[in-house]
């Protein structure tokens, strides 16, 4: 087959960031919001596009969008940082994370503060960098600071499966993995009133579209698994208005392009052969049964929680921080006494300013004509 | 004493400022805005006539796709000069190397110094050379120091003391590819071969610019905090509002797909071979064809206008047809890239 010519190849970014089909898409939108709507937007990747490409400003004044549960460094607990800085303490350690978790306060101080103190910790893209340092490194004990959703976690399995074949003796897990349903149900369950979800796609591309089914069949709420680029999100926008026009609450599929109903196969039976879910916590909604991934039989060598037992006390934030209510979706970041003002990206109180999905980052960074 | 510096504090954004302003302006008594270089009165006229600078280099790795730390050194130093609107003219260099460095890596990064000075039309009149022992300097740190002649008329450039309403803000090419080269040299990110850093002197375009325009309001190099930390410091300095086009603002296709996968914002990554000029309403068009007709201009775009709205915001209207702020970079994106 000839490709065609190089002004001509489809490029999966341009395309859905067309301005004439995204501002026809935005007049169908309006005409057909005849009521309000308040739609959760799960994913942090989906917060920081909406407002990285001004969709709010597209949108007519009845349709609200809120942000929900779903940027992993936001939802990590202070506990959880106040391990990784114990263990970042600990003789011969390196601490191997991605870059979003260095500025995330702990109860005392951060693993940003920790490195400039000394401490070795190395920035990374992969779980599987980290396992490349403990390899060239076998007289320290280099401890991965895994996080994320079904999206991350495969790659830490693999990482692990890895570490298990070459018989590395010094490589270890501290896992802030989650998944993302239970978290959904936990959102509906808190009673905040929504009529519908732009569902997470990166996720369904691993769990397959399958996973939301219970939302429209339990809890008669619209769904729509959507793409990232600004047209899938308008369009997804409009087949949840239509959704809730029709009282028909479904689950559709918006990013065909990436996402079946049974998922990535490989990357399931891979995270089931390494993790095994536990009741974990998360940030605003305390503990959520079967909601985190720590390693599972087999692979409990790697796990840095039970090889290193890492005490900390109690942990503590900053009491006026609103980062619990704005992840469950009951509030905006701008409504937070310290947004803005005590609590910027420069010097940030919540975890939901640190990372670029949070809600309060996005909101500072983005937000529209003051 | 719980502070200390982290690696934010050389990213160039917010942090950096901070530092800027608390730690050295008071104690050094230079009066803000604090601009990239000095200008300086010389003899008896009162008036600014002499444009003084420095700047240390550090980039890892050395040797990078489009140049190295010692090209880097040289059109850096230039660059600086160059947009406050003078004429470069000497360089001072300073080598701070580590023990076991091999000799014929410090011959290749002098050869390359020498290379751009001269093609620049700057001269190297000095310098000076310090060894540390192993582990104590990553392989070598190269600070250059320059001065050259501030063009009469030319002293508000650099604080933007004439920016008005209506005036146009036009790059010179497509940015990110500095920051990109750099970032895959260093992790061997197979994706982004075929990046090279924009890394050189922009002073030839600059004087074309300035030979033949007078409404020249503002310049800046974007380097560290690319286009979003000058934008956000020119908006401080004019209490107006600025308005950018997304669809206008030039991203090469490899930096573009980068930015999606790594969530970097090719709006906040360095250059070292871009700038930000902004010119009057009348004479706009006749800048961009200048900038056009220069090697170092080939990409120079039309990229937002000042505005009266909006004061104190740096507006961007995105290439969906929605509108939000750009913001000052917060902390940072990438370390030791200059």
């Amino acid at each position: 087959m000839r490709l065609p010519a190089n002004g001509n190849r489809m490029k999966y970014i341009d395309e859905y960031r067309d301005k004439d089909l995204i501002l026809k898409m935005a007049g169908l939108i309006k005409k057909s919001a005849s009521r309000n709507y308040t739609f959760m937007e799960v994913c942090g990747g989906h917060t920081a596009a909406i407002h990285r490409f001004g969709i709010p400003s597209l949108l007519p004044e009845n349709i609200r969008l809120i942000s929900g549960p779903g940027c992993p460094v936001c939802v990590t607990a202070t506990d959880y940082i106040d391990k990784a800085i114990v263990l970042a303490e600990t003789k011969d350690a390196i601490i191997a994370t991605f870059g979003d978790l260095m500025r995330v306060p702990g109860s005392e101080s951060s693993l940003e503060k920790k490195k400039a103190e000394g401490a070795d910790i190395r920035v990374l893209f992969s779980g599987l960098d980290a396992l490349e340092i403990a390899e060239v490194n076998p007289d320290r004990r280099v401890i991965f600071l895994g996080i994320g959703f079904e999206t991350t976690a495969p790659g830490t399995a693999v990482a692990l499966m890895q570490a298990r074949g070459k018989r590395l003796r010094n490589f270890f897990l501290l896992s802030a993995h989650k998944v993302m349903p239970p978290a959904m149900r936990a959102v509906i369950k808190d009673g905040m009133k929504i009529d519908g979800f732009i569902c997470p796609g990166h996720v369904a591309t691993i769990t397959g579209s399958s996973a939301f089914d219970f939302i429209p069949r339990e809890y008669k709420k619209a769904c729509v698994v959507t793409g990232f680029e600004p047209l899938d999100i308008m369009q997804a926008i409009l087949m949840l208005i239509h959704q809730v026009n029709s009282e028909l609450p479904t689950l559709e599929i918006q990013y065909k392009r990436a996402v079946t109903p049974d998922g990535n196969r490989i990357a399931q039976d891979n995270l089931l052969r390494v993790f095994v879910h536990n009741d974990t916590e998360w940030r605003g909604f305390g503990i959520i049964p079967l909601s985190g991934l720590k390693p599972g039989p087999g692979f409990g060598e790697f796990d840095a929680e039970k090889v290193f037992n890492p005490s900390v006390r109690e942990s503590r934030s900053n009491p006026v921080c609103i980062c619990g209510e704005v992840l469950r979706g009951v509030k905006t970041p701008s409504e937070c006494p310290l947004f803005a003002t005590a609590c910027t990206p420069l010097s940030p109180e919540g975890a939901c300013m640190v990372s670029n999905e949070g809600a309060c980052n996005t909101f500072y960074k983005y937000r529209p004509d003051g | 004493m719980d502070e200390f510096i982290t690696l934010n504090h050389g990213s160039g954004g917010k942090h950096s400022q901070k530092l800027i302003k608390d730690v050295f302006l008071g104690r050094f008594g230079i009066e803000e805005p604090a601009t990239d270089s000095a200008l300086l009165a010389t003899g008896d006229s009162g008036r600014a006539s002499l444009a003084f600078t420095t700047d240390s280099y550090v980039v890892d790795p050395l040797f990078f796709p489009g140049g190295n730390i010692g090209k880097l050194a040289i059109c850096g130093t230039i660059n600086d000069l160059a947009v406050a609107g003078a004429d470069p003219e000497y360089i001072a260099a300073s080598f701070i190397i580590e023990e076991g460095f091999p000799l014929a890596d410090l011959e290749r990064i002098v050869d390359s110094m020498a290379d751009e000075a001269l093609k620049a039309g700057v001269r190297i009149v000095t310098g000076d050379t310090k060894v540390v022992g192993k582990g104590k300097c990553d392989k070598i740190f190269i600070t250059t120091t320059g001065t050259g002649f501030l063009r009469p008329r030319r002293e508000q450039i650099s604080k933007g003391g004439n920016v008005r309403e209506g005036d146009r803000l036009i790059v010179n090419g497509p940015l990110g590819n500095h920051a990109v080269a750099v970032l895959g040299a260093r992790n061997n990110l197979s994706f982004v071969s075929g990046v090279t850093s924009d890394c050189g002197s922009l002073n030839g375009l600059i004087k074309n610019i300035l030979e033949s325009c007078n409404e020249i309001h503002f310049m800046r190099d974007l380097t560290r905090g690319g286009l979003a930390a000058v934008l956000n410091e020119l908006k401080g300095m004019i209490r107006k509002g600025i308005m950018i086009n997304e669809e206008a603002v030039p991203v090469d296709e490899p930096v573009k797909g980068l930015c999606e996968v790594l969530g970097f914002d090719p709006f906040s990554l360095a250059n070292e071979g871009k700038i930000l000029v902004v010119a009057g309403e009348e004479e706009y068009l006749k800048v961009l064809d200048i900038m056009l007709s220069h090697p170092a201009g080939a990409g120079s775009s039309v990229i937002g206008e000042i505005t009266r709205e909006n004061p104190d915001f740096v507006l961007l209207n995105t290439v969906a047809g929605g509108r939000r702020i750009i913001e000052m970079p917060a902390g940072l994106q990438l370390p030791r890239i200059c």
